[in-house]
């Protein structure tokens, strides 16, 4: 039954225009405008992976210039961290689901979540701007001495853009934790949270703790290269790996930022199509809580052969293999509750599916950059590249779709396409492995990252991982065409088309209404009493 | 926002809402520590923030020891420390002035918040001649500093470091005037009552913070050594 009219008064219709869009103080319609510019940043971000990809189907450099080539892979890091996977799942997911999962009106204070998102809008122009008047060459990592005094690409203006968002992932992370602490609703106690909340909460302790660290290391950065202070130059008596350990202090963090919370979009997904409670629901939840610890203890790891010491060297080798703890905590209660439950196979477990195959494989290959000695070998080569897509798009982009599939219905009130979506999650998983897989290939035989020519055995391994991307291409295609497609001609969802537990699903409609419940809900049962409920389904 | 709020409450059925009563909370007590705790989060992220700097100058400060003692008395201690009895006699201010607030003493916490925003003008005030002699003597590192001492390029790092933390702290003490003063246009109008006085309290952890980072930019910054340099340059 397709209806063109939304009979009722809910969140998208109860005021028009532009202008409500732009002054809206709704935690709601704030999701949706983080996902609108989320969704510009990834296109641009893949359209410079698409160049970085072209250039390395054949082994010399014909197609653009070396320069050019480090613009692109830095033009691609740039806009896929900053502007697309830290904040993809919070901001996105996040801010329109979490409050409506604790029962909250809003999040605790509506204004700043809008300038939240105005200043991420403002350090994404910066970031724009830097690359309409030439790009930046440094890489996402901006190391000195390529970013202080030895590049003269638009570090400045990227660098301001990277600092502005970074104080609206700080807003929206303190915004969430007081959210968390102070607006549940009543019977809503910590261990009744749905997973989502607790990962939601963790990364929100990243973000308060770790974001504000490289915005001081990005301004030091920034004033080193406009007046040559010295903070981070050898001739002057400044130290460059001190750049590197500030940077990674917070872009170490910032990993799980971008991963804690689609593992929480994992843990309702994977209840809900179970049809089960989740598997050892607390220590999932510590879990998300130990990663955002660990992860502050583990920054150096990406300074094994920059010259830290060995004793240093060993300990942080140490921490960053105890990190694959609580990690695994999490896949194996995932599997857990996989096992005997009555799976449900539809779109959103796909890309679940995938996010568990994927996630597994980049994080074991973590333990292999861990280890001491193999990092020797392969640090900064494809290896390296391969790990940390594998965890970033594998993980975070697949655990962010799992989860876009699963509320889709909510924000829009509207069905897409299951079989289309399922080709897309199947088009993305394939695409993805042959696009990375041959990395991990390239990385072992000593292929390094960065460089856009490269010895001609290497070129068959760089054609699967181009042809790789053509149809990771397509899959993402194709799942903007059936959502798009879904908001005209989908079919009405109902409240809860997915028979869920959580408040969002059964205490308001779809999409929900502009003050998110028309009671206020009372809790009295965990997040997925689904056998309770007997809401079998398939 | 307060009138919105509260034809908002009354849509709702409620009745006797204090007009400063957001819709999104339950109670004026919810919403009071809702911003509470959002202050408390936001100074962690100022720590963190200074952190970035304080964690430079740690190294630099074990690196060069030397320099850092001689770079040091150059700084005016002096000046220094009136800005410093300055300041913690701002934070006592500041304190009075929450404190008339929570009593519902309107005369009294506008009082209290105008010598509070003095003080922290003499700070600026000083703080500008502080900086004004650091530019006339070209200990300002950029292309034009010098400096005669032994360590010339440790102690631009010093320098850039002191300009860093003390400027950084500088931009905090001028949005702490500027939200004092925007507090006390309220505070003149009437609007706090010992049941809400939230943004006073707030903005006075605001105060009492960067008041706390100068009490560690002081030694930090001015007194590193200053008994044995004071000595040697006694000799």
């Amino acid at each position: 039954m397709t209806t063109t009219v939304l009979p009722r008064v809910n969140y998208l219709n109860h005021e028009h225009g532009v202008a409500s869009w732009l002054l809206t103080k709704d935690h709601k319609r704030i999701g949706i405008l983080y996902l609108i510019v989320v969704a510009v940043a990834f296109f641009l971000g893949a359209i410079f992976a698409a160049g970085v990809r072209m250039e390395l189907t054949t082994p010399q450099g014909d197609l653009v210039s070396a320069d050019t080539y480090n613009k692109l892979f830095t033009a691609h890091g740039v806009m896929m961290v900053f502007f697309v996977l830290i904040p993809v799942v919070p901001a996105i997911l996040g801010n329109f689901a979490m409050p409506l999962m604790i029962g909250a009106k809003d999040v605790a204070f509506p204004k700043l979540n809008l300038l939240s998102w105005y200043v991420f809008v403002i350090g994404f122009l910066f970031t724009i701007a830097a690359l309409i008047f030439g790009g930046v060459d440094t890489g996402w990592t901006f190391y000195t001495p390529y970013s202080s005094t030895a590049s003269n690409s638009n570090v400045m203006l990227t660098g301001l853009g990277v600092f502005i968002a970074g104080f609206s992932s700080i807003l929206t992370g303190l915004n969430f934790m007081v959210t968390i602490h102070r607006m549940r609703a009543p019977g809503m106690t910590w261990f009744r949270l749905p997973l989502f909340v607790w990962a939601i909460y963790a990364t929100a302790l990243v973000q308060v703790l770790g974001t504000p660290v490289v915005a001081i290391t990005v301004l030091m950065m920034a004033l080193e290269r406009a007046l040559g202070f010295g903070i981070f130059d050898p001739r002057l008596g400044g130290d460059p790996v001190l750049f590197q350990h500030l940077f990674w202090f917070y872009s170490h963090p910032a990993v799980y930022i971008m991963i804690l919370p689609p593992m929480g979009a994992i843990s309702e997904v994977i209840a809900c199509f179970s049809r089960k409670n989740v598997f050892g629901y607390s220590f999932v939840a510590f879990s998300s809580l130990a990663i955002a610890v660990f992860g502050f203890l583990v920054w150096a790891h990406h300074l094994f052969v920059a010259g830290i010491s060995p004793y240093s060297a060993m300990v942080f080798s140490f921490l960053s293999f105890a990190v694959a703890i609580p990690s695994a905590v999490k896949t194996f209660n995932w599997t857990a509750t996989l096992y005997q439950g009555a799976i449900w196979w539809r779109a959103p477990m796909m890309w679940v599916f995938g996010f568990i195959g994927l996630f597994l494989i980049g994080g074991l290959t973590g333990l292999f950059l861990a280890s001491l000695g193999l990092d020797v070998h392969l640090h900064d080569t494809y290896f390296v590249v391969a790990h940390f897509h594998y965890i970033m798009v594998g993980g975070a982009i697949m655990g962010f779709l799992a989860g876009l599939h699963f509320w889709w219905p909510k924000m829009t009130g509207r069905m897409y396409s299951d079989g289309a979506a399922t080709l897309s999650a199947l088009l993305v998983f394939v695409g993805f492995n042959l696009t990375f897989g041959p990395q991990f290939i390239l990385g072992y035989l000593g292929m390094p990252r960065r460089y856009h020519v490269y010895p001609d055995e290497y070129q068959v391994l760089n054609v699967l991982s181009s042809a790789g991307t053509s149809i990771l291409g397509v899959g993402y295609t194709l799942t903007a065409v059936y959502l798009i497609y879904s908001l005209f001609r989908g079919e009405r969802a109902g409240a809860n088309p997915w028979l869920a537990t959580g408040l969002e699903w059964n205490n308001t409609d779809s999409p929900p209404l502009p003050h998110n419940f028309s009671d206020l809900p009372v809790v009295s049962e965990g997040a997925y009493e689904y056998s309770k409920r007997g809401m079998k389904v398939a | 926002m307060p009138n919105g709020a509260a034809a908002h409450a009354d849509h709702h059925g409620h009745h006797a809402h204090h007009p400063a009563l957001q819709h999104h909370f339950e109670s004026l007590e919810q919403q009071h520590e809702a911003s509470t705790l959002g202050m408390w989060v936001f100074l962690v992220t100022e720590v963190m923030f200074f952190g970035g700097l304080l964690m430079a100058y740690l190294l630099y400060r074990v690196w060069y020891p030397g320099a850092w003692a001689e770079a040091s008395l150059a700084l005016d201690i002096v000046l220094g420390g009136i800005n410093t009895a300055v300041l913690i006699a701002s934070s006592f201010t500041m304190a009075m002035a929450v404190r008339a607030a929570q009593t519902g003493r309107h005369q009294h916490t506008v009082r209290w918040l105008i010598l509070t925003m003095a003080l922290g003008l003499t700070f600026l005030v000083i703080k500008y001649f502080e900086y004004a002699h650091k530019f006339e003597l070209r200990e300002v590192p950029g292309p034009d500093f010098e400096w005669h001492g032994q360590f010339p390029y440790q102690a631009q790092i010093f320098f850039s470091l002191y300009f860093g933390l003390t400027g950084l702290h500088a931009l905090h003490m001028i949005i702490g005037v500027t939200l004092l003063a925007v507090i006390t246009w309220m505070a003149a109008k009437g609007r706090f009552t010992p049941e809400w006085y939230t943004p006073v309290e707030m903005s006075g952890l605001y105060w009492h913070f960067v008041d706390i980072v100068w009490i560690f930019l002081f030694p930090l910054l001015y007194l590193v050594d200053r008994a044995h340099g004071v000595a040697q340059v006694g000799v």
